[in-house]
């Protein structure tokens, strides 16, 4: 067992050195973090350090090059992305993916294959099981809509929407999985402040309410700095720190990362003078 | 609000009459052609028929969820020697049972149809399990490939006639089973089949699948599973087509199923517009009734045929309804649209 | 044993005709992601032109003599065909997949199987569907290796593939036009940024292509005696699996896909049975795409998500 003895809980997701190779490039060059049931992570670093890589390895987009990957309590490594999905990592991407010829209440739908009962037959004879089915996934798909302020627009096409929209669409999508966990991709993208504020109060909900465990990748620093009790950072593929939201945002690798190589040496310095030293360990997890 | 609507006894019988209704209707409707139609007319009618079952089951595949087959002349050709063999060989037996006469000549058929079916599914089903990890261009060219392969292996089977083509037992030729009643009523279960598939779950599924297939699966959307139902179930209404068509004439070649007649049913599902069951509908009888029409001009069909096609890319690609289907709401806004 | 040698050289030598058509398949599908199905068209186009040519250059009148052919007329013969299949591909490019270019993938495959279909059924109308001897703009001479019998024929194949080969190679790597071809195949809109002129690289590949093809029109006349105007189906068809075997877009892929593909031909053909010759091809295309999609040459490259 390779879990940290510090680890109240086993963590719900575990990435253990993970890697990943495009070519020459080392986009993910062993990356490890844990992140806790009902916990919202953030997952930060600048443009091109490989947060989107991770949750390609995580959701078996990607074959992991080396390393290894947990889901609770299982070695999910590998797998192809529909059973990642079907075992209850539920994800949004960062360039919209929606089926954009579809509605939005059909959008929705489309997720609830794993849990239809009617098979092919039944729908070809559209007897009471194939009914019951429809008639449950439209009813989900409403509530989902409703959380997402999305109702009034279930009939449009998926791609009519404005941007934001199809962020929030992309959320109530993954959401009709029934997921353990839930894997944001730059959700806040393209929204405006108000909007922004508004998922915000979202996020906090489907922890709060619905249980979940949210991994957030964003560029927002409003957003991340505002909803996540942990974050982790990379930069270049690796980890450069971890911690609380007030500790990450002083840390002198993030602001170098962040500001540029130049001004490393004076953040440090100005780091070192104001706060108590930081390791670049891992802390130990925020309890609820 | 009233409680969960359940099907009861009483939407079953509805559905009974109804059916009773259409079997009869098509029943009624073959009586008049046959009374009112000279024969050439009478066969370009079947050949509507068994066109718009090959654009409907094609579009399931090819429109529906995006997986481009060109080389479904192969199934077709399944199902055209496999009905013709069984129904030959089965007709003595059941002539003898039933005595000879309309109801054997039905049961033969039918039966023999729906061997065809299931061979020509199993054909897609072998076709398709290896073939639709491929994607695009590529899953096309494997499609192209087989469907040749299967007509090179009639082309080498003795027992089927080899290059000269399978034509039965006896000197008259295959039996003339193939009329308006059999072509219509599997228009009727074809088309019927094929859209409560595309408007269910495993349809939205499917569709999902074209739009983006990451998403798809990353929705837990067990993707190869649905593409290899999809192309099974496409072969096999192929396989349908194939064996009415077989009992059109004395006999069936291999050269009948040549990539020609793949390209033909592409041009149908795209004249309609791909992804929709009414665009195939009409692109099928557009297909049958132009290339008789044009028959007359010889030659110079096949080379208006194939700029009509390539005109048609160029000016309207996605068909005449794109993806939408005909239907009275389609009607009202395009009225109110005026 | 001499038989399987005479099955190798037969084999090459028809493997270097499909190379020749493999190479134009390869290239526009590298520049633009595009099966050309109408290849196989220009190619029949090729070696009708190189018909009708040696006819105008008088070839019947020397043929009753019994006088040859001379060589520099037959190399007017091959420029003329290479010159009006460039024409044909560029025309073809320029009509019917330029308007397509950027509509979804389907759009321009369908456009290309139309295209194919109409200048076979044209050639069909202006060519008549006969098939016609091919005239000998080179004469037949046989002499014996060891049991082998080669032609002068099969030496001309092998020589002529190769200068074509030398030449593309040097245009492609060498020259102001290659480099712009290579580098509209890696990234088409990158290319355009760069100020490289999009349209007239692209044409100026379909026009090398069609140029390949025509010569390989040519030479499969020598090779088969005959041709006729649906000689394309089943050529094309087996020089683009050979572009696929190699690893489409790759151009030293197309000539191992080619040879490659000549030579399991033959090798069926002679050993197992003639009538299973066009089979092999399928076989070869099926088991690659699915355990080697990317073709022996070719490399994986994961799509971004
Ligand atoms: N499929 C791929 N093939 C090749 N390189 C890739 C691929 N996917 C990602 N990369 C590279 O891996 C590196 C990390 O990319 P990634 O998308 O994970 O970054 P990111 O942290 O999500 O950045 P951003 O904030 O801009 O979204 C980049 O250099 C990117 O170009
Ligand atoms: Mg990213």
């Amino acid at each position: 067992m390779t879990r940290s003895v510090t680890t109240p809980r086993s963590p719900l997701l575990a990435l253990e050195k993970v890697e990943k190779i495009f070519g020459g490039l080392r986009a993910i060059g062993g990356v490890s973090f844990a992140v806790e049931p009902r916990q919202i992570f953030g997952l930060i670093g600048p443009n091109g350090a490989g947060k989107t890589t991770i949750f390609n390895v995580v959701t078996g987009v990607y074959q992991p090059d080396g390393g290894r990957v947990r889901f609770d309590g299982e070695d999910i490594s590998g797998w192809p992305p529909a059973k990642v999905a079907a075992r209850g990592i539920a994800r949004t991407f960062q360039n919209i993916r929606l089926f954009r010829s579809m509605t939005v209440e059909q959008n929705v739908m489309v997720a609830g294959f794993r849990i239809h009962k009617a098979g092919l037959l039944s729908a070809v004879l559209r007897n009471q099981r194939y009914m019951d089915d429809e008639r449950e996934f439209r009813r989900r798909a409403a509530e989902l809509l409703d959380i997402f302020k999305l109702k009034e627009l279930a009939a449009e096409p998926a791609d009519s929407l404005p941007y934001g929209s199809q962020r929030r669409l992309e959320i109530a999508r993954a959401l009709m999985l029934s997921p353990k966990l839930l894997l944001l991709d730059e959700p806040a993208a393209g929204m405006n402040s108000q909007e922004a504020a508004e998922l915000e109060k979202q996020i906090r909900f489907l922890r709060d309410e619905l249980g979940l465990t949210v991994v957030l990748v964003e560029h927002n620093m409003s957003v991340v700095m505002a909803v996540c009790e942990n974050i982790h950072v990379v930069d270049h593929g690796e980890t450069i720190a971890e911690g609380p939201p007030a500790l990450v945002k002083e840390h002198p690798k993030v602001l170098a990362a962040y500001l540029g190589e130049e001004s490393e040496e004076q953040a440090v310095a100005e780091y070192e003078a104001v706060s108590r030293p930081f390791h670049d360990k891992p802390p130990e997890p925020d309890h609820d | 609000m009233p409680g969960h609507p359940q099907l009861g006894t009483k939407d079953w019988l509805i559905r009974v009459v109804i059916s009773s209704g259409v079997v009869a209707g098509i029943w009624g409707l073959g009586l008049g052609v046959q009374a009112g139609l000279i024969e050439y007319v009478q066969r370009i009618v079947l050949l509507c028929g068994i066109n718009i079952i090959l654009a409907v089951g094609l579009n399931l595949i090819n429109g529906t969820t995006g997986q481009f087959s060109i080389g479904h002349a192969g199934f077709m050709a399944v199902g055209a020697y496999a009905t013709a063999f069984v129904g030959v060989k089965l007709a003595p037996g059941v002539a003898a049972a039933l005595g000879a006469g309309a109801l054997a000549d039905g049961v033969v058929f039918n039966v023999a149809l729906l061997v065809g079916a299931l061979l020509s599914g199993v054909a897609g089903l072998a076709v398709g399990v290896p073939s639709l990890r491929l994607k695009g261009d590529y899953l096309a060219i494997v499609t192209l490939g087989f469907g040749e392969i299967i007509r090179l292996v009639f082309n080498n089977t003795k027992a089927l006639g080899s290059a000269t083509g399978y034509f039965g037992d006896s000197p008259a030729g295959l039996p003339p089973y193939t009329s308006f009643f059999w072509v219509w009523l599997w228009v009727v279960i074809v088309v019927l089949i094929v859209r409560n598939i595309t408007f269910s779950q495993s349809g939205r599924s499917l569709i999902a699948i074209r739009e983006d297939e990451i998403a798809a699966e990353a929705m837990a959307t067990p993707t190869t599973r649905l593409k290899v139902t999809a192309f099974t179930v496409s072969a096999a209404t192929a396989g349908i087509a194939g064996g009415l068509f077989a009992h059109m004439q004395s006999g069936i070649r291999p050269e009948d199923f040549k990539f020609e007649k793949s390209i033909d049913m592409i041009v149908m599902i795209i004249i309609g517009g791909l992804g929709s069951i009414s665009g195939a509908v009409i692109g099928g009888i557009f297909l049958a009734v132009t290339l008789e029409l044009m028959r007359d001009l010889q030659e110079y069909r096949l080379v208006l045929y194939a700029l009509l096609l390539v005109i048609i890319m160029i000016v309207r690609p996605e068909g005449l309804l794109g993806t939408r289907e005909l239907s009275l709401s389609f009607f009202k806004r395009k009225a109110g649209a005026k | 044993m001499s038989q399987f040698f005479q099955q190798v050289i037969n084999g090459l030598s028809l493997g270097s005709i499909y190379a020749l058509i493999a190479l134009g398949y390869t290239m526009v599908y590298g520049i633009l992601k595009l099966i050309n199905f109408a290849h196989s068209e220009v190619f029949m186009v090729g070696a009708y032109t190189g018909f009708y040519a040696a006819g105008a250059l008088g070839i019947e009148g020397l043929e009753q003599r019994g006088a040859a052919f001379p060589l520099y007329l037959a190399l007017v013969v091959l420029l003329v065909a290479m010159s009006a299949s460039a024409l044909l591909g560029v025309l073809v490019e320029r009509l019917a997949y330029r308007p397509v270019r950027s509509a979804p993938r389907l759009t321009p495959l369908i456009t290309a199987i139309g295209v194919s279909l109409l200048l076979q059924n044209l050639g069909m109308l202006v060519f008549t569907p006969n098939p016609r001897r091919y005239p000998p703009i080179i004469k037949e001479v046989r002499f014996e290796l060891g049991g082998v019998i080669v032609t002068n024929i099969k030496l001309t194949i092998f020589l002529v593939t190769l200068a074509l080969m030398a030449g593309l190679w040097y245009l492609v790597q060498r020259t102001w036009t290659g480099r712009a071809m290579r580098a509209v195949s890696v990234n088409l809109d990158a290319a355009k940024l760069m100020g490289i002129d999009t349209n007239r690289t692209i044409s100026a590949t379909f026009a090398i292509g069609s140029a390949l093809a025509a010569a390989g029109g040519i030479l499969f006349g020598l090779d088969q005696i005959t041709i006729n105007p649906l000689m394309g189906t089943l050529t094309g068809l087996k020089a683009f699996v050979a572009a696929v075997l190699g690893g489409i877009g790759n151009i030293p892929g197309a000539v191992v896909g080619g040879l490659l593909i000549g030579l399991a031909e033959q090798l069926v053909a002679g050993y197992v049975s003639p009538d299973y010759r066009d089979a092999i091809t399928f076989v070869i295309l099926i088991v690659i795409l699915i355990l080697r999609p990317e073709g022996i040459l070719g490399v994986v490259r994961q799509e971004k998500v």
